[in-house]
């Protein structure tokens, strides 16, 4: 029988070590994320022409991906929930449902930067784009780990397994959540 | 203990000590969700309007109060030891003090003993309406070769054709 890794059973500082861990990375994450962000609103405050370019993103696109999200957060929340009671089938389902909601914001991006590139918005053209594939890049790079991520949770979380772990996935995914809430006025809104 | 057993046992160690959230019920989670919505309905009519105050609060504003509810009701942020709270309000500082200290070079054209190149002046004339301005101060840059040649020259690119074809656009895509 192999041993199970001491990280997933032991409880230290007053919570689960897995849940201590996701934690860790969000705040970790925040400095990435926060410092992007940052850069780019002084950037914007400074620069009174990022208005114009702003105008070029389509605030329907950003605001329909903002769903989709949100609607992926409610799903992973309730898979959560379904993991509490012990449903691992369910919370697999919701989980499932939550990777859609992945997918169908990579897809719409995949279309809403092919539109903008075929206009000769590129990452190059100026500081503005330069800004703005960057964060929505790094952004969908972190949907594309949480989706991968939670699928394999999903596989054991049917089989009744690992069910604390469809929590831990789920933190992280709200949190991805999160930045696209910043992100979505600073790039569609703010013009 | 089978590690199914010990998985089980781990889930429902987290849950409960994460608590209360269990007792909430589902329909606790889909009216956080339609609250979401309705806020999301509201950042994207605001902007509408078009007065700049009301653009700041319905946009920005309430993507706070959206971020508030996702943290405290999906992530259970509340229900975490106070040094998760702790560990995260810290490097939200951090991100302040990044900004608070870098803002000051980015935002500003000229301080003591120091002056941003010739794009930032042609920006402003672009943005004042002053197209020829804004076209002189990128020549006078091209001419002096302030080290941003490079980008400057092929910023006045395809990219912004539409609306700012003079180029005046250009200076502003390279600090």
């Amino acid at each position: 029988m192999s041993a199970r890794p001491i990280a997933t059973t032991r409880s230290a500082a007053g919570m689960p070590t897995p849940r201590l861990a996701v934690w860790w990375l969000i705040a970790s994450e925040i400095v990435i994320f926060g410092g992007i962000l940052g850069s780019y609103i002084m950037h914007r405050l400074a620069h009174g022409i990022w208005a114009d370019y702003a105008a070029n993103t389509n605030p329907w696109i950003g605001a329909f991906n903002t769903f989709v999200l949100l609607t992926s957060s409610l799903s992973a929340v309730l898979a959560h929930q379904a993991a509490e009671r012990g449903e691992g089938k369910r919370a697999a389902n919701l989980l499932y449902l939550t990777t859609l909601g992945g997918v169908v914001f990579l897809c719409v991006k995949a279309f809403e930067w092919t539109t903008e590139i075929s206009h000769g918005m590129t990452i190059t053209s100026n500081t503005f784009w330069s800004f703005y594939y960057t964060a929505a890049g790094i952004h969908a790079a972190h949907v594309i780990a949480g989706g991968i991520i939670m699928l394999i949770v999903a596989q054991t979380a049917k089989k009744n397994l690992e069910l604390h772990r469809v929590e831990i996935i789920g933190i992280y995914w709200h949190f991805v959540d999160l930045v696209w809430i910043f992100l979505f006025p600073l790039l569609y809104i703010a013009k | 203990m089978s590690e199914q057993h010990a998985g089980q046992h781990a889930g429902h160690h987290a849950g409960h000590e994460a608590g209360a959230h269990a007792a909430h019920g589902d329909s606790h989670y889909v009216k956080v969700y339609f609250t979401l919505l309705a806020l999301l309905t509201v950042s994207i009519i605001g902007p509408m309007i078009g007065i700049k105050t009301v653009t700041l609060i319905t946009a920005f504003g309430i993507a706070i109060v959206k971020a508030y509810l996702v943290a405290k009701n999906f992530m259970h942020i509340n229900l975490t030891p106070r040094f998760v709270v702790y560990l995260v309000t810290t490097t939200l500082v951090f991100m302040l003090l990044f900004f608070a200290g870098t803002a000051p070079d980015v935002m500003k054209s000229s301080g003591t003993n120091w002056e941003k190149p010739a794009w930032i002046a042609a920006e402003k004339a672009f943005a004042a309406g002053d197209i020829a301005g804004a076209s002189l101060g990128a020549r006078i840059q091209e001419s002096h070769g302030e080290g941003h040649s490079e980008g400057h020259n092929e910023g006045h690119n395809e990219g912004h054709s539409e609306g700012h074809a003079e180029g005046s656009s250009e200076g502003s895509s390279h600090e």
